[in-house]
This record gives C-alpha cells, structure tokens and sequence, in this order.
C-alpha cells in the first residue's frame, strides 16, 4: 500500500481536521441528525454511508417481511388476513388492509368468541418487526391489566396485512364493544420497532378516524411495551365506561 | 363527445377529455387508486395517440374541473395571455412537443408562448413526452426568480437547507445550518418544517436563523413551513421572515382541505409585499405533490398528473421565489416504486418550468415505497441536467422529524461539481468569501460546521 496524502486519517468517520475540535464534538454528541460527518471528496466517508443504509436497509424489513407463524401461534392468536393478498398489493391500496372478505368473517366467527367487551387485534401494518418486538411481552400484561379491570376479553385475532381500520371490520364480524389494534408503526430510520394501539368504541365498517384514539411510540426506548400493556388495559376501561372514543372523548 | 385511436386491429374509444387525459398517463399506482387508469399498456399507448392530435383550443374549452364549480380553473383561465394563446391554439399537443423539442426553439421562443398555455395543454403534451424528451425541453428553459438571492440563472444550481429538527430546538436547528452551509447549501431557502404549528414556535425559529444569517452576512432567505395563516399572523407581529410559505392542490376542493383559498394566497401575497424582510420582488413559496387532492379527496375524478398541472397553474398568479414538488413523499399508493417516482419528478420539474415557474423539487422517498437513496440520487442527476432550479437537501438525506429520506448536503455538492455549476451568484460570492467552494469545487475547509463559530 502507497502512502497519500490524501487518505483520510480517521477510519470512524467525521470532520478530518475540524477548525474547533470540542466544538464539533458538542455540536455532534446529543444531535439528533446525521452532523459533523465529514466527507470523501464531496461524498460522504465510508462508514457513514454504511450507518445511514444498514438503518435504511432494516426499516424496508421491517415493511416487507412477515411476522413468524410460531409467534402468532404461540400467542394464541386466530390468524386471518385482510383482503389484501400479498404485500405488493396491501402497500398499493389501502383500502384492501381495512377489510375482510366474507370467507374471513366466517372464519372469525367459527374461531372466536363472539360479543366481547373488548377485541383484541393485532395487525403488521407496516412494521411486521415492531409486532414481533413488541407484542409478546405487551400482549400477556394487556389481558392482566384487563382481567384485573373484570373487562370480558375475547379471542386475540392476528391480521396480516392489516391497517388501521380492520379493527371495524373485525370488531363488526365479532359484534365486539371495543376493539384494541395494535399495529407496526411505518417505520424510521431511527427505530423500526415503533408499535401503535388504536381503539374504537362500537367498530363498524366506515368508521372515521376522528372517532378513534391512539397511543403511539410503543417500543423499547419510547413506551416500553410492558408499561404500554397497563396502560392501554386503563384506556380501554375509560372507553368501555365513557361508552365512546376518539373526538367522542374530547380528544383532538 | 367521444375520441377514438386504432392500434393495430383494436380500437380505443375514450368517452371525455378527462378520461383520455387519465388513460394518457404513465403508470401510477394513485391512478390505479382512483380507478381511471388504463387497463392495459396498449390502451395507454392508444390515449396517448388520441391526445397527441388534440387541439389547443379543444383542451383550452375543456378544462379538468368545469370552471363554474372550481376557482382553480378560473384563476387560470383569468391568467392567460390573450396573445400568447392566439398563437397557439390551432397547434395539436404533438405540434407542442416538437415546437418543444425543435433545435431551433430558443428559450425566448418558449417564453413567448407559455403564458398562452393553460395547465391541461401542459398536462397533455406531457404525456406524450419520454423521460429524455422532458429532460431536454427542461434544460432549455430558464426561469429566474428574486427575492435576497437570484435563482435560476445559467450555470447555476441551488438548494434548500432543511434543517428539521424532531423537537423544534433551535440550536440543534443552527447547528444543522453551520452543517449544510459547510457545504454549500442554503442558497435556495433555510427553510424550516416545524413540528409544533404556532405563532410562538414559527416567530422564535425565524429569529433564531434570521440571527444566524445577519451574524454571519449570509445572503439567502428563511422561512418557517408552518400554515399560511400561523406565518401571517407571526410576521404581522414583526416575525422576520424573507419568504411566505404554502402547500397547494389543483382544485378548490383540495385546496380547502389544506385551509387555503385564492383570497387568502392573495392576501398573503400582499402582506408578504409589504411585511416580508426580504428585497423581493419574488416573496411566495409554494410545494406540490402527485396525489396530494386524491389523499384529500378532492380529486374530482381527475388524473394526478393534471391536477399537479393545476397547482402550477394556480402557482404562477402569485410570482413566487420557490415552487418544488415533494415526489416521494406521499407513498406507494400513489407512487409505488423509483421508476414512479422519477418519472413524476421529471413530469413535475418540466411542467413547472413551462408554467415559467422556478421550478424545484424534493426529490425524496418513505421507507414504505419501494426505493432507496440511489433511485433519488439518479433523478437528482437526472434533473440537474434538466436544469432544475433547485433541491431540497437535509444531513445525509436524513430527515429526522418528518422521517423520510431526501438528497443529503453531499448530493447538493456532488452535482454542483459533476455538472460544474455555481450557486445563485449573491451566495457564491460569500462562499467564495469564506473559503467554502471554489468556483463548483469545495474547499478543503468544507464540511466542517466549526467555520462558524
């Protein structure tokens, strides 16, 4: 190997030859964005790019795979799917996530007990990683939380290629009170594992959003899942009491 | 009425201008949404045969949304050169692409004729351009604009420092401007998407840059992406801000929806005249987007190309400084793929030109479209030859508060070297200045965000 003088001589990255030294290193410590990270030639040096597609690179998973079999099986979950058919077809049209066929209603109704208080669903949306991060440790401190509240719990339903509002699909099929979805958040390049619990008072198809609340930011460094599992057990109590959700609650 | 185009042994029958216009179009998954997308690639091929030996004058009597239900099209129809539009209304959309696309056609020639256009002409001969055909009619069109700064001119590119922050904090937001003006950037705009929509946050981030630029003579423009009405009423309190800044859609319906109207751009406009701290004259800043009335459903049963069309044609009754489609940002649904979302990024940066528009874009992607940082690094490169007049960058493409992915302040220095252009003269000069580019090149002290402290 040639020695140049050219060659960079940090391999970790950053600010070559900085004008302010400590300054560059308070501007870089606690900030939010990719700063201070130097460059080769006008691009960016090697392990910075490398950081910013490996973050890339896990957050396009998580949209794009599914969540394991034994997991949905091991939670105990009725699996259905949405009539969206496969991922391509679930991310072109949305609509196709919000609904099930009338095969799928069957189904629901054979699998699960029918006119609970509360639903519970559990969707990938679009973060198959953060239901598999998240849910088993969520799931087991939801159903005591809810079990401690003396709530009427029925049969957990896993959707794949679920949105937001299959919950009224699902929770209409079950002619359940309430319905609890918790879905894969789209996810960021900072964490691919955010989780979303959705609620809706008295599902029916067609529901607006406005009448449905959320708790979002579910995952180890945001809500952490076990606290998450008790506090959406206590959201779900208010909502079964208030009998309503969403705007309905005062919420905006 | 009814238009009709025979491939082969098959004929085509299209029952509307407006069908014809959606059949026209390039696969798009937001047309396919809407449900007037054509049915097969034969049947696109066959639309865009029948739109080619269109009329002007045909295109000019039938706008997308009827006049009477839609201020939109009054607004635009209201704007049109008399003159312009005399010229050219017998000259079918094919006689426009080769006008277009004729060697002999000067950018003088283009711009004694655009302000006869209206937004479905443009639309129409759009659709019947390839990606190299838009890229080249691009390239011969310049369309400058003034506000502290000069955009557009020859030999130039610029760019907009976007320096979001996930909790409005606006050190973290300087400190993001010392980054990208290392580089080069910011000579387009500094311009801000807050997370919180207030008076208060919008006045303090404007005085927090506004600071920086006057501590540090840059000369450009800031602006707080904030609602039209939040930035009003900061800068009729003596918020210091260049440039004032809206989201737009092509009919009136979508445009409701995103709480606007042509009275309140207006009014802004008018305000901005007087109370913006700018040199102007050019002081409005607009984005557009595919998609964006059909998410709002407001679409009115029109493709999204056109309707993107409209924004533009709305857009230039207000002589703005910046206008930049946000292309990837809405989602698979509507652009699913890098190929749709290059193809739009051309489609948008070619209409907006020829509406004589300074015309720039986001070219930017979510992690749920299937593309990555090289689909939007090509179309950078794609549009820089296109001669866009600028992109939106933020720190390695990264943007941390509205969590997508745009061009990175590398991207902004890389084309300026590769296509050898400058930034807008006034920013160049203070570059030069303080030892940050040379010429298209950067210095050996750029990219170090410490030169300002």
């Amino acid at each position: 190997m040639t020695t140049n003088d050219n060659a960079p001589s940090d391999d970790a990255g950053g600010v070559e030859r900085p004008t302010n030294a400590r300054r560059l290193e308070r501007l870089t410590e606690s900030h939010p964005s990719r700063i201070g990270v130097g460059r080769a030639g006008p691009r960016p040096r090697t392990q910075t790019l490398l950081e910013f597609r490996a973050d890339h690179g896990e957050a396009r998973d998580a949209v794009t795979t599914h969540v394991d079999d034994n997991l949905v099986n091991r939670l105990d979950l009725v699996a259905v799917r949405s009539r969206a058919t496969s991922k391509e077809e679930f991310l072109a049209d949305p609509d196709r996530g919000r609904d099930v066929s009338d095969e799928t209603v069957e189904r629901l109704r054979e699998g699960c007990a029918e006119k609970p208080e509360v639903q519970i669903v559990v969707s990938d949306g679009l973060s198959s990683t953060a239901v598999e991060a998240n849910v088993p440790e969520l799931l087991p401190a939801l159903l005591d939380g809810l079990d401690a509240r003396g709530l009427d719990v029925g049969t957990p339903v896993f959707v794949e290629y679920g949105r937001v509002d299959v919950m009224d699909a699902v929770g209409e099929a079950l002619d359940a009170e309430c319905c609890v979805n918790l879905i894969g958040e789209r996810p960021g390049l900072a964490t691919n594992e955010s989780l979303s619990a959705y609620f809706v008072y008295g599902p029916e198809r067609g529901k607006s959003t406005a009448k449905k609340s959320v708790i979002s930011n579910i995952h180890r460094s945001g809500l952490p899942p076990v606290e998450a599992g008790a506090e959406i057990a206590a959201v779900l109590e208010e909502i079964h009491e208030a009998e309503r959700s969403g705007v309905d609650r005062g919420e905006r | 009425m009814s238009y009709t185009a025979t491939l082969g042994r098959t004929d085509y029958e299209f029952d509307s201008i407006r069908d014809l216009l959606a059949t026209a179009n390039e696969q798009k998954t937001g047309d396919e949404l809407a449900g007037i997308a054509a049915d097969s690639d034969a049947e696109r091929v066959a639309a865009k045969t029948a739109l080619s030996g269109l009329t002007l004058e045909t295109l000019y009597e039938n706008p997308a949304v009827p006049a009477a239900q839609d201020e939109v099209t009054r607004t635009i129809r209201e704007g049109l050169s008399d003159r312009a539009y005399d010229r050219i209304r017998s000259w079918t959309v094919s006689d426009l692409r080769e006008f277009l696309l004729d060697a002999g056609t000067t950018d003088e020639d283009v711009r004694a004729i655009r302000d006869g256009l209206t937004s479905e002409m443009i639309a129409a001969v759009t659709k019947t351009m390839s990606n190299m055909d838009l890229v080249l009619a691009s390239s011969k069109m310049t369309t400058t604009a003034r506000c502290n700064n000069t955009i557009g001119t020859d030999g130039t590119v610029s760019f907009r420092l976007q320096p979001n922050d996930p909790t409005d904090d606006v050190e973290n937001i300087v400190d993001t401007v010392r980054e990208g003006l290392a580089y080069g950037m910011g000579d387009a705009v500094i311009g801000i998407n807050p997370v919180t929509d207030s008076v208060a946050r919008t006045t303090e981030i404007l005085r927090a840059t506004k600071e920086f630029m006057r501590d540090w003579d840059v000369p450009t423009q800031n602006c707080v992406l904030a609602h039209l009405t939040t930035q009003m009423e900061a800068v009729e309190a003596g918020a210091p801000a260049d440039l004032l800044f809206q989201s737009i859609a092509g009919t009136e319906s979508g445009n409701r929806e995103f709480g606007v109207d042509s009275a309140l751009l207006g009014d802004a406009y008018e305000l901005g005249q007087r109370e913006c701290t700018a040199d102007g004259p050019n002081v409005m800043y607009f984005e557009t987007g595919q998609g964006s009335e059909l998410s709002n459903d407001a679409h009115e049963g029109v493709d999204q190309l056109t309707l993107e069309a409209r924004c533009y044609g709305l857009a230039r009754q207000y002589d703005p400084f910046l206008v930049n489609t946000v292309v990837g940002f809405i989602g698979p649904e509507y652009l699913y793929d890098g190929k749709q979302v290059t193809r739009a990024g051309l489609e948008d940066v070619f209409m907006g030109k020829l509406h004589g528009l300074p015309m720039g874009i986001d070219a930017c992607y979510t992690n749920h479209t299937k593309a990555d940082q090289n689909d939007i690094e090509n179309l950078a490169v794609l549009l820089t030859a296109a001669g866009a007049n600028f992109f939106i960058t933020v720190p390695m493409g990264d943007d941390v508060m509205l969590n997508y992915q745009s061009n990175s302040f590398h991207d902004g220095a890389t084309l300026r070297q590769l296509f050898e252009l400058e930034a807008a003269p006034e920013f160049q000069t203070w570059l030069e200045a303080r030892g940050i580019a040379d010429g298209s090149a950067l210095t050996a002290t750029a990219g170090d965000p410490t030169i300002f402290t």
